[in-house]
């Protein structure tokens, strides 16, 4: 039985997530399919047929999939979805928000953010916050499945020459209407596919401190997060988040400055290959989990790493 | 209109949970348990609502163990007006739940439903779209503001890049994300008064759901510990482990 995979996508182009969770689908076994459903999404269908190992690709091109409404994305999903063997995405804002839906629809259980496959039936993933790993295996007929990019090694986004296919994309469902988005602008790498990860938290003080992150985070080529009490504090905005109820990281470096290191937010980085604190109390919690502490204060500390890298 | 809030009862959110030695679960035994934090929000939402002047009436749910009386109650006492508890044992999966709650929207035609984003006990996320898949209703995800106008409410939503609103007709299905609102605490007074507010039992079998699964749990494991770390004593000293140990910058 093949696999369908829900593109994560701009329309324009495919997001990285996207790869990740082709590498999931590869390690299920089987034909890969990628849906894009989007609207003018010519282009990310093009994309995702140049990605390794995928051999078809399905567009849903429609007005009523612009913005990824899951009232009209939903219907497309689950008829599509039922020949085939699992239906996959990527554990985004998007691809949690469209395949619980999917999955009631099909009358199955939805797994969540899977971080490794033990067979076509048998996956793991975390529950309390990362403090536990369940392994699960599901009968269902047509296994509905979100992905944890981090658990995942992206598949190569060139190499394949998968055939494109234009299928019957559905209209409007009349129940929601997108009004407007506010992106944050950032030029730095998305978080969530940064290779280093400098965060702050509420040892920041204010908001305009962060200033000394996004230094240091420019010459080492890295994202800035945050934890959730600089979210709620009002220093940075919410999409910075990182942890339990914000984004998943697994870098190859992170760096937290002035982050005690609740539960919560090391739910959201404690897979990164290294881990570094820097906190001026020597008793935070997140020195349990650092490769390489350092007690001290980050207003002193900060500059002089950005004058040593 | 009326509101429907749905609450489950979780470990409490700082508890540094255990799994089980034959791996079997985590254990819960003598463990704090409370309301879902998500919950809390979705509750203060629909008070807010009442306060406004927009909700007439806040029906709060739970599906779960006797025990969950105690999380309905403080929902009573944090301002809802009457409570349901749909007692199961079993352990349920969002599916079940999902299934459950349909049933009781269908009894209460709620316009609104309010709902956490998710449990953080298993971290799914999936209660709320499904309920709204099911009901054929439109659903306003990981909501930061909403804002009920007319025959519809505009919702906006923390997605991955930043905010998306969105205008649902009404009834509607709205999960709640963590900026939504801040709770309040229940004052003594309120609690009180909580414990003569109506609170409905009822059965799975009584409302006609079967919550089979599709999905079990084979085992439960700790994750892999990291191996302790190092402290430097200075920044150079960091620098220089980064770059020739670690090999990382």
């Amino acid at each position: 039985m093949a696999i369908l995979v829900v593109a994560e996508h701009t329309n324009a182009a495919l997001a990285g997530a996207t790869l990740n969770t082709v590498a999931a689908a590869q390690a299920i076994g089987g034909d890969i399919h990628v849906l894009v459903a989007g609207a003018g999404c010519g282009a990310a269908a093009e994309a995702a047929g140049k990605v390794a190992g995928v051999s078809k690709v399905l567009v849903a091109d429609s007005a009523a999939f612009a913005h990824q409404l899951p009232e009209n994305i939903a219907p497309l999903v689950a008829e599509l979805g039922k020949g085939y063997s699992h239906i996959l995405a990527a554990a985004t804002s998007n691809g949690k928000n469209i395949l619980p839906r999917v999955a009631a629809q099909l009358d199955v259980d939805q797994i969540s953010e899977i971080i490794a496959v033990e067979s076509a039936d048998t996956f793991k993933r975390p529950i309390y916050a990362g403090n536990a790993i369940a392994t699960v295996q599901s009968s269902a007929a047509v296994k509905v499945i979100t992905v944890r990019a981090t658990g995942f090694d992206p598949v190569a986004a060139e190499g394949g020459s998968a055939a494109v296919e234009a299928v019957t994309a559905g209209g409007d469902a009349g129940k929601s209407a997108f009004v407007g988005e506010e992106l944050a602008k950032s030029d730095r790498p998305e978080l969530t596919a940064a290779k280093i990860v400098v965060s702050g938290g509420r040892g920041m003080q204010n908001g305009d401190n962060f200033k000394h992150l996004y230094a240091l985070a420019d010459k080492l080529g890295a994202a800035v997060g945050a934890s959730r009490a600089a979210v709620d504090a009002g220093f940075v905005p919410n999409d910075m988040q990182v942890g339990q109820t914000g984004k998943i990281v697994a870098p190859e470096l992170y760096i937290a400055v002035g982050i005690s290191g609740a539960i919560q937010h090391l739910a959201g980085m404690k897979d990164s290959k290294v881990i570094v604190a820097i906190n001026k109390d020597e008793d935070a919690p997140i020195f349990q989990v650092a490769d390489y502490g350092l007690v001290a204060d980050l207003f002193e500390a900060i500059p002089e790493f950005e004058n040593l890298v | 209109m009326k509101v429907l809030v749905a609450v489950k009862r979780v470990v409490d959110y700082n508890v540094k949970v255990r799994v089980k030695a034959d791996n079997s679960g985590v254990d819960l035994a003598n463990v704090k348990m409370s309301m879902n934090p998500f919950c809390e929000i979705a509750v203060e939402e629909a008070v807010r609502l009442k306060e406004k002047g927009v909700a007439s009436e806040i029906v709060v749910v739970s599906i779960g163990p006797t025990a969950a009386q105690e999380q309905l109650r403080t929902a009573l006492a944090l301002g809802a007006d009457r409570a349901i508890l749909v007692e199961s044992s079993d352990e349920l999966n969002s599916l079940g739940v999902a299934k459950l709650l349909k049933a009781v929207v269908d009894k209460e035609q709620p316009q609104l439903v309010i709902l956490g984003k998710q449990a953080i006990d298993s971290d799914n996320n999936q209660t709320g779209q499904m309920l709204a898949a099911l009901s054929g209703y439109a659903q306003g995800t990981f909501a930061s503001k909403v804002e009920v106008a007319g025959d519809k409410v505009n919702v906006t939503r923390e997605i991955d890049g930043g905010l998306q609103t969105v205008a649902l007709n009404l009834p509607a299905i709205v999960t709640t994300d963590l900026r939504l609102n801040e709770p309040r605490y229940a004052s003594l007074p309120n609690i009180m008064k909580a414990k003569k507010k109506p609170l409905e039992v009822v059965t799975p079998d009584a409302l006609g759901v079967s919550t089979a699964s599709t999905v079990k749990t084979l085992k439960v494991e700790a994750p892999a510990t990291r191996s302790a770390g190092i402290k430097v004593k200075s920044v150079a000293e960091l620098v220089e482990k980064l770059k020739n140990e670690a090999k990382v910058i």
